[in-house]
């Protein structure tokens, strides 16, 4: 089993010691609050957090446990998970949107829902955190890029969301677009060629799968911009492209909607997207993925089908061809 | 240039084109690559043979820019190995870290995937030029041999542009600055050469 039981740990606690002193250390440089001890565990960590970096300025949320939680993974480190991004608006290189999502403009921030809904609304940001209790989930994160990490997001399940929009029953589809200003996102045309903004989509029962998270946070905290703030979805057992980020209007169709990336390259990126390590992607293998944050001599290890959330999502797909809608 | 300025400027260049390899070394010892190790590495070895295939190409251009310059020539062979030096690090990073050394994980790679198959066949491009850098190989092919084996650098410059944006997302636009400077550097051969036969028609018009 993969997911455990509820598991009565925060996420603070099953935070392994060095990047447990890592989220420590960060906070006590910015916030002065004293982490006793914790600078006999490795003061050259930091010396990364001496060097000003992008201003950290995120909140710490209220949250409660989930039994959704991925349980016996080593969490990737806030930093890494903070400075390696995709994030093309602000920027090809993984290390830029950190860089250049500083600008990013969080507050005030609205999601429009339109669509095929009984009546389009417009969620503010401030009231869809307070919709539901804010839950920790820690979920393995695959890139298709065959890397990998392990976050803990909060948020609450998408389907929360989706029972306030009152979607139609002619609603078979939900698009999500992100957030776009090429004023704001001024490298979004200097180093590709994609039309934006950013689009993605699922089909109505994988949005309402419960492991679909409506995410406001990492590591507790409100989600910095380069990951995506102020609210993104995420999808554990799809390839990271799939989870939109900055999301400002969700769509409700009848037809699979036009997404970025499938767009780009319709043979290299499926509609589905699922972590399928029997399914290489035209230019690399799946079968093997590189753990973000370990030596280059201990990075490879095996992917696994849905990512290893099997047990919660396999029926979504059940008589379909995977390799064919990969 | 004297024998000094020339002792000078090739240990400048030795410890120049050796400055990404040993960053990379000292980076892997402390632990300090980044997020994914193992991508850096392969970007790193990669875009260094990359450029350094495109400095070796702009030896003889900037050469028939003015006869002052001939000196360069005595750079040519050293970027050259750089290059292929860099070029076999970034081979092994792939088949080690990223395959496995498995053959048969290598095998499928070069298959199936056309960027490593641009890769390899780059590799296999400068191959032979490495192995017949040496003063006894030009001796021993004669110089009209040497020089028709060396013109694979044209069709390994081809290549390895195409590895390149065979390897970047369909969008990105990455390799944009290489591709221009190979093009220009490919384009000047032919207009120099053009320019050289109408100056020595006009020369000979004039005896």
């Amino acid at each position: 089993m993969l997911l455990g039981k509820p598991s009565d740990i925060s996420s603070s606690e099953i935070t392994p010691r060095d990047d447990y002193f890592r989220y420590l250390s960060r906070r006590r440089f910015l916030k002065g609050m004293a982490a006793t001890g914790a600078a006999a565990l490795g003061a050259d960590r930091l010396a990364q957090f001496a060097v000003p970096q992008a201003v950290h300025a995120e909140t710490r949320l209220q949250t409660v446990k989930s039994p959704l939680t991925t349980t016996g993974e080593q969490l990737t480190s806030y930093y890494d998970i903070t400075h390696y991004n995709n994030f093309y608006e602000f920027g090809v290189d993984k290390s830029d949107p950190a860089k250049n999502a500083g600008g990013l403009p969080t507050r005030p921030w609205t999601v429009k829902v339109e669509g095929k809904v009984a009546k389009p609304l417009t969620f503010d940001i401030d009231d869809l955190l307070k919709l539901r209790p804010l839950e920790d989930r820690v979920y393995r994160h695959r890139c298709v890029e065959a890397w990998s990490m392990v976050i803990p997001w909060v948020g609450y399940s998408l389907s929360e969301f989706i029972k306030q929009c009152n979607p139609l029953p002619s609603a078979k589809y939900v698009q999500f677009l992100s957030y776009f200003n090429p004023k704001v996102e001024k490298w979004s045309y200097e180093d590709a060629t994609i039309y934006w903004p950013y689009s993605e989509g699922l089909r109505m029962d994988e949005a309402m799968n419960p492991l679909t998270l409506l995410t406001f946070g990492l590591y507790g905290e409100t989600l910095p911009n380069q990951d995506g703030a102020p609210v993104r979805i995420v999808l554990p057992w799809k390839y990271g492209f799939k989870s939109a980020k900055s999301i400002v209007k969700v769509r409700f169709l009848s037809k699979q909607p036009r997404t970025t990336w499938n767009d780009q390259a319709p043979n290299e990126y499926g509609f589905y997207a699922n972590v399928n390590p029997n399914v290489d992607h035209p230019r690399w293998s799946q079968k093997t993925e590189r753990r973000i944050g370990q030596p280059f001599y201990a990075q490879r290890r095996t992917t696994l089908m849905f990512n290893g959330y099997s047990d919660q999502v396999a029926y979504l797909y059940k008589g379909m061809d995977l390799r064919r809608d990969f | 240039m004297n024998r000094t300025n020339l002792v000078l400027l090739k240990t400048l260049v030795w410890i120049g084109c050796l400055t990404p390899l040993l960053l990379l070394v000292w980076r892997a010892v402390n632990n300090s690559l980044g997020p994914d190790p193992t991508a850096e590495i392969a970007s790193v070895t990669g875009l260094t043979a990359i450029w350094l295939l495109a400095a070796t190409l702009a030896v003889s251009p900037l050469r028939a820019l003015s006869p002052r310059l001939s000196w360069l020539v005595k750079f040519r062979r050293l970027l050259g190995l750089l290059m292929f030096f860099y070029a076999s690090v970034h081979m092994l990073t792939w088949m080690g870290l990223y395959a496995g050394f498995d053959p048969g994980t290598i095998e499928a790679d070069i298959e199936k995937r056309r960027f490593i198959f641009m890769g390899v066949a780059t590799y296999l491009l400068v191959l032979p030029l490495a192995a017949t850098s040496t003063t006894w190989s030009i001796r021993k092919l004669g110089g009209k041999n040497w020089n028709r084996l060396h013109m694979l650098i044209y069709l390994a410059a081809l290549t390895a542009v195409a590895h390149y944006w065979w390897k970047v997302k369909t969008g990105v636009i990455t390799p944009a600055p290489l591709t221009l400077v190979l093009a220009i550097l490919l384009c000047a051969r032919p207009i120099l050469a053009w320019n050289r036969r109408r100056k020595a028609r006009a020369s000979a018009a004039r005896v």
